[in-house]
């Protein structure tokens, strides 16, 4: 049985090649990140909540490119652990609770990077915002020209907003589809075209309501591509009345084909002019300041529109919000496009800029485009939360270089091996004979311990941090303890004199078990309390301990007693050799009442 | 005999039960010291419950006014510094993103450091609370477990004697980092609560041989209860000095790794923590936790019926004579 354990074990390890235990980042050097969910009077949230906030910024981090990121709840706190050095700013931002506004667009330039602009502007669907909706992703080339219903917004911002008390007016739905209109479809060309590409999608966008008549030579932008002559004035075409000289010089600074300037967690004042990019870096903006912000929204719920199959965005503003909302509609809606579009904006970043189809007064506006239910559920959830569902305090970010992490790998280890050592000795000391029973029982259970380390870091996503080394080290003293309580069990039945040693293996194992049993029970309810009301790294030291506690019960029984058993049939143990531990000094039980019982006599 | 060789082959013969009003006055005189030790000192709680920073390095070139000149030039007010070997531990309050940065550049230049070989560890205010308050659920949770468990593997009385014993262990391992003024930190919450696993390990196996011996005590018996459980004691006294040494070398080999090699940490708290609640536990579980079972036990009119018929026939029985007498007497005073 044991064995067949440790063939398994063992087996599993050379079959996976895995030979050494995953390490945690506290040992391999990383940073460890604790969110706390602040709600109030310390309510648990729904666990529904609190794996979307999970999902959510398990998007995030991975949109921010760290690869191998770890995004775990534990309780109701979330644990993001990523893994080498240098990834702490951009941990930081991950958690941040952003704000959500609500920005009149005053102007806006398409990347300039035409290289970036092709590899982005196709996937805006692949972003965490997926504001972008279903912009077909994945085919920079192929049937674009030709394609008619098929490239349904390759403007990222291909969406109208309307007032969900209009019915939906001609404007606000047909071009917004941008199916029809022939100059929305070219960001999906190859390179040759990029240049002109951006600059058409986004008259794509101009286009649902100006009906791609004008607006080009209005917005037109450098691009630095042959087909359009680089522009000396990077404002030309811009109309800057009225926007911030310093904005306008962030804006033109403003490369949005560096993921870095699209970082998510920029707090943008509300009550300032604001140069972002659009998710996917293809577009970016000069907005004027917040009129409507986040908490101006009361809900916002995704959902098809009535007798059609098109999936739209509602949102329902609060009464102050629903008055700040029209008038910045009716805003939009007289002035020139671009500035029609009221972009909204969040962790500092144009998750979409619908163009206004009209004053929304009454507080209900409709964002439709071509969503499908994931994208405008998402576009719901992201109006309604803002970027989390929860807001949440980063409890403990704890960042470990690989020299510390080296470093506590080797203070564990060197621990343990003395821990292990000492003991060793005392039982060879104390025990003798015996003690070579527990030396190997020991190295028994180290063999079972580490081999289920490595498997379950390499099946069941197991690291080892130095919680669980600590938790191991300190369970050696308790699995040496059942060989001790299994020993003294046995002196003492031959101390009673009436036994031989084979008999006295038996008798003293059927008492000594039960105490094993009801002392590994105590531990592991322990471990098991432990484990499930941890906090941080208490879970790997309980678990840990609960998993030694297992581990000894295996090697108590399936071990050390059939080999005490076996060994009981020696001529070394049973005749009481002086170095086995059962010798007739150590036997001689002369005090209670003076009669010298040896095993020899028994 | 030396004690040493007396040991060896398991001959000692203490009697625990009998000496109960001492142990009963030692607790009692400790438990005062360690509650007036946290009303007085209070517990030195660390960063994690106060909020902060801690920056730690390794810069062997330092020393401690240098490293604290080098914080407090980049405006941090009250850095503790903590060193061992050449690994530096700096404690800050609550720093501002910037600040953080500009501390972990100026200590990457003046102490040729690589930043990111600059660990940092933020930690909020509420994080400690959120801590402690989980482990007063888990206390909680935990006590109420073994309550039950331990009610039915043995009875309740020993479950009782066994809690309170564990309480005992808590409150004096408290009591001795209040005024001992070592810092507690998480991990050491965690070393609190796992000394509850071992203080009750203990106490179970001593418990399991009190319940085998005392089975056997019925009307014609010629020892009390008191009698049986110290000789149960005695029995495996061995087996527990043996335990708990055994438990306590890893430990300790843990807590030199951990004060010579990293500093302060993980390593080195929890099995600060650990140790000296060991050593309290192993005292309890002979001391505090079976005297008081015997004292519970006593009560109960079978075995005060066997206290008053030994008494009356001049106690004694098949033990040495020493120990049987001493045993009466503490069994009539526990029946009075």
């Amino acid at each position: 049985m044991l064995l067949a354990l440790i063939l398994a074990l063992g087996g599993t390890m050379f079959l996976q090649k895995a030979f050494t235990p995953k390490l945690g980042l506290d040992l391999a050097g990383g940073t460890t990140v604790t969110l706390s969910p602040v709600t109030q009077n310390n309510a648990s949230p729904p666990e529904e909540i609190l794996d979307r906030a999970v999902n959510i910024i398990r998007d995030r981090v991975n949109g921010t490119g760290i690869s191998d990121a770890e995004v775990a709840k534990s309780g109701d706190n979330i644990i993001i652990s990523i893994p080498g050095v240098g990834q702490s700013e951009a941990i930081k931002l991950v958690a941040t609770t952003a704000e959500l506004r609500f920005r009149q667009v005053l102007a806006v330039a398409a990347t300039q990077a035409p290289q970036e602009l092709a590899t982005n502007a196709p996937t805006p669907g692949a972003t965490p915002s997926g504001g972008a909706s279903t912009a077909p992703s994945g085919e920079p080339s192929g049937s674009a020209p030709s394609s008619s219903a098929s490239v349904p917004s390759a403007s990222p911002t291909g969406k109208a907003l309307s007032s969900a008390l209009t019915a939906p007016t001609p404007a606000a739905s047909a071009p917004a589809q941008g199916a029809e209109d022939p100059t929305a479809k070219p960001a999906a060309t190859q390179n040759g075209q990029t240049g002109q590409d951006g600059q058409t999608g986004q008259t794509g966008q101009d286009a649902k309501q100006q009906d791609g008549k004008k607006g080009q030579e209005a917005k037109a932008t450098p691009t630095g591509q042959a087909s359009t002559p680089p522009a000396q004035d990077p404002n030309a075409g811009i109309d800057t009345s009225g926007i911030d000289p310093a904005v306008l010089a962030q804006f033109n600074k403003l490369d949005c084909a560096d993921p870095a300037n699209r970082g998510q967690g920029v707090q943008d004042d509300p009550n300032k002019q604001f140069a972002g990019c659009e998710t996917d870096g293809s577009y970016k903006y000069v907005l004027d300041v917040a009129k409507v912000v986040g908490t101006d929204i009361d809900t916002a719920s995704a959902g098809v529109r009535q007798g059609t199959t098109e999936w739209v965005v509602q949102l329902d503003f609060k009464s102050k919000g629903a008055g700040e909302w029209g008038k910045l509609t009716t805003a939009a809606f007289n002035s020139p496009e671009p500035r029609n579009m009221v972009a909204v904006v969040l962790d500092g970043v144009v998750i979409t800029a619908p163009v206004i189809q009209g004053p929304i007064p009454g507080g209900r506006a409709e964002i439709t485009g071509n969503f499908d239910q994931v994208s405008a559920t998402n576009l719901a959830d992201q109006l309604k939360y803002g970027a989390l569902p929860l807001k949440f305090n980063r409890s403990s970010i704890d960042t470990v270089s690989s020299t510390l992490g080296q470093d506590q790998l080797e203070g564990g280890l060197i621990a343990g091996l003395i821990g292990l050592a000492l003991v060793l000795v005392y039982c060879l000391l104390y025990y003798r004979g015996l003690g070579v029973v527990a030396v190997l029982s020991l190295v028994v259970a180290t063999v079972i311990t580490y081999t289920a380390v490595v498997v379950l870091g390499h099946n069941a996503n197991f690291r080892l941090s130095l919680p669980h080394i600590i938790g191991l080290v300190v369970s050696i003293g308790i699995t040496a303890d059942s060989f001790i309580v299994y020993f003294e069990r046995i002196r003492d039945e031959m101390k009673e004199g009436r036994r031989t040693l084979r008999a006295a293996v038996e008798v003293a194992w059927v008492r000594a078990r039960r105490t094993i049993l009801i002392a590994d029970a105590v531990m592991f309810i322990a471990a098991i309390v432990l484990y499930f009301l941890a906090v941080g790294g208490v879970a790997g030291f309980a678990f840990a301990m609960g998993l030694t506690t297992l581990i000894d019960i295996v090697v108590v029984f399936m071990f050390t007693k059939p080999f005490i058993a076996l060994l009981a049939r020696l001529k070394f143990f049973a005749k009481g050799h002086p170095l086995s531990g059962l010798d007739a000094e150590r036997m001689s039980d002369t005090h209670s009442t003076g009669r010298t019982t040896t095993p020899q006599e028994a | 005999m030396g004690l040493g060789r007396r040991l060896y082959r398991g001959e000692i013969d203490v009697d625990f039960v009998g000496k109960w009003r001492l142990w009963y006055s030692l607790s009692g005189l400790l438990l005062v010291v360690s509650l007036a030790g946290l009303l007085i000192n209070g517990l030195n709680l660390g960063v994690e419950f106060r909020g902060g920073s801690v920056f730690s390095f390794k810069a062997g070139n330092a020393s401690i006014e240098q490293v604290r000149e080098t914080f407090q030039a980049e405006g941090v007010h009250q850095p503790i510094v903590q060193t061992a070997g050449d690994r530096w531990r700096v404690t800050t309050e609550t720093l501002a993103e910037g600040t953080t940065t500009q501390v972990q550049t100026a200590i990457s230049k003046d102490y040729s450091v690589p930043a990111d070989q600059v660990d940092i560890q933020s930690i909020g205010a509420s994080w400690g609370g959120e801590v402690s308050q989980k482990a007063w659920i888990g206390l909680g949770v935990f006590m109420l477990a073994i309550i039950l468990y331990l009610s039915m593997a043995f009875e309740p009385k020993m479950a009782l004697a066994a809690i309170v014993a564990l309480v005992h262990d808590l409150v004096i391992t408290a009591g001795i980092y209040a005024w001992s003024g070592f810092e507690v930190t998480p991990a050491t919450l965690l070393g609190f609560l796992t000394i509850l696993g071992y203080s009750l390990y203990d106490a179970v196996v001593v418990f399991d041989m009190i319940k085998e011996v005392t089975a056997k005590l019925g009307h014609t018996s010629k020892q009390t209860y008191s009698m049986a459980a110290n000789n149960a004691l005695n029995h495996t006294l061995i087996r527990s000095l043996n335990t708990s040494l055994v438990a306590i070398l890893p430990v300790a080999a843990i807590l030199f790794i951990g004060t010579t090699l990293l500093g302060a940490g993980t390593l080195k708290d929890l099995s600060l923590a650990l140790f000296v609640g060991m050593i309290v536990g192993t005292y309890s579980s002979l001391c505090v936790a079976t005297p008081l079972l015997v004292t519970l036990k006593e009560r109960e009119p079978k075995y005060q019926a066997i206290a008053r018929r030994l008494a009356s026939t001049g106690g004694g029985g098949k033990g040495s004579g020493g120990k049987g007498s001493k045993d009466s007497k503490s069994a009539a005073v526990a029946k009075g």
